[in-house]
């Protein structure tokens, strides 16, 4: 049994809060890109043609039902056979974006079936513009609905992040490699790492909160 | 040295499923009996209790899985305890399933009528026997198809298992990769394996909770 030794860690702070911003910018831009994915998938899924839903069936199973991991050794590894060439954090990018893509459509799926008709015939009986049944009828309502699984799918996304590292990607646990094998100091190394992440899922779940409860201040109607 | 990818390299990923199996079985049965401590005490009256069963939760639910394997692989190297992959894998694992399964099962308890419990309490039961007899027969209906839901999140965590050194079905995909470079197939086929696994699982998950779901509406 040895003395902790944080000292290296702290050295090399600023090399993890590098790590800790390409954590942040590749999970935001993943949900925002996987996002456009799955609003894709989930209006093609109810609207598209037959073999254009099976297809997507598909993909959300195959998705679903492997671990990222595997996913993302085949985007970074097996892709160039086929001559597709990523760099590390592209690849990272592209399998985040295709993972949560599968897994956001049935959250999307959920916020369009929430959309009540009546509703909308009501808002137009009432004399409201297009627009505004758009944003207060249709939008408003069905992100309600999905809010807590988009922000908890969020958090998800994040965690799942730290795999990335195992393709070289530049993120917080792979800042937290490099320091590990210049200084010998695994465990402190990965201790405040883990600390690093709590704070960011403790600190996202927190801003999530608010805005929910700041915009959508009116009781639930049945 | 590099050799073609033969029927043998197939079979040695295919073969390493039991591994992955093997880690699932253990982290599933150990995260039952950490989930069923951490959900009794989440839904207990101690204040102390509830605090540090929501906050095993908060940790394990706030950090990243491999976070835990690696802080548990070399937190027990750290403490002199040198233990193989297999072990630190399934102690990660178990502790991971724990907090999972604990939260689950917490909304699951208290789903059952506070009611229940009550009339219980009331005909003189003890706390085990409300809780064996009353409180836990009712949840544990609720309980089943999230439950199983969660089984495959966990055989997807196993996975990572793999970054640590244990040859489970993607250590043995990595293992072959190296020896034949043939990422498309050996990757391919580790996919298709935890697929073949966790498909029919998720299957059975949905069966279970749409039936559930037309048993609460009757």
């Amino acid at each position: 049994m040895y003395a902790l030794n944080f000292a290296p860690v702290f050295e090399n702070f600023s090399h993890l809060l590098e790590g800790a911003w390409v954590t942040v910018s590749l999970s935001i831009t993943a949900v925002f890109l996987g996002l456009i994915v799955s609003i894709a998938c989930a209006i093609a899924k109810n609207a598209g043609p037959k073999p254009l839903r099976w297809l997507i069936d598909f993909y959300i199973e195959l998705i679903r039902n492997t671990p990222f991991l595997a996913q993302i050794y085949f985007i970074y590894f097996a892709l160039p056979e086929l001559g597709l060439r990523m760099s590390p954090n592209v690849a990272a990018l592209v399998a985040l974006v295709v993972n949560v893509g599968a897994f956001a459509t049935e959250i999307i799926r959920a916020g369009i079936e929430s959309i009540g008709r009546g509703q909308v015939e009501a808002g137009a009986a009432l004399g409201l513009a297009r627009m505004q049944i758009i944003r207060l009828i249709i939008m408003k309502p069905a992100l309600r609905t999905i809010y807590p699984a988009l922000t908890s799918q969020f958090i998800y996304l994040m965690l799942s992040t730290s795999v990335v590292s195992v393709i070289s990607a530049t993120d917080l646990t792979a800042a937290g490699n490099d320091i590990q094998q210049k200084t010998f100091t695994a465990f402190e190394v990965f201790l405040v790492i883990t600390g690093i992440y709590l704070l960011l899922t403790l600190s996202f779940s927190g801003v999530f909160r608010v805005i929910e409860r700041r915009t959508f201040n009116y009781p639930l109607g049945r | 040295m590099i050799h073609a990818f033969t029927a043998i390299d197939a079979w040695m990923i295919v073969a390493a499923v039991r591994w992955t199996l093997a880690l699932s079985a253990v982290a599933f049965a150990g995260g039952a009996v950490g989930g069923l401590i951490i959900a009794l005490l989440r839904s207990s009256h101690s204040r102390l209790a509830q605090t540090l069963a929501a906050g095993f939760i908060r940790l394990f639910q706030g950090t990243p899985l491999l976070m835990q394997l690696f802080l548990t692989y070399f937190g027990l190297r750290f403490v002199g305890l040198i233990v193989t992959a297999w072990v630190a894998a399934s102690l990660a694992l178990t502790l991971h399933a724990s907090a999972f399964l604990g939260e689950i099962w917490r909304g699951c308890i208290d789903a059952v009528p506070p009611g229940q419990s009550e009339a219980a309490a009331s005909l003189g039961l003890s706390y085990y026997h409300r809780m064996r007899r009353v409180v836990l027969p009712q949840a544990s209906r609720i309980a089943v198809a999230p439950t199983v839901g969660f089984l495959v999140q966990l055989i997807k965590g196993t996975s990572l298992a793999s970054i640590i050194g244990f040859v489970e079905l993607m250590r043995a995909a990595q293992i072959v990769n190296n020896a034949t470079y043939s990422p498309f197939k050996a990757y391919g086929l580790v996919s298709v394996m935890f697929f073949c696994v966790c498909w029919p699982i998720s299957i059975l998950a949905r069966r279970m909770e749409a039936r559930y779901a037309t048993l609460t509406k009757a």
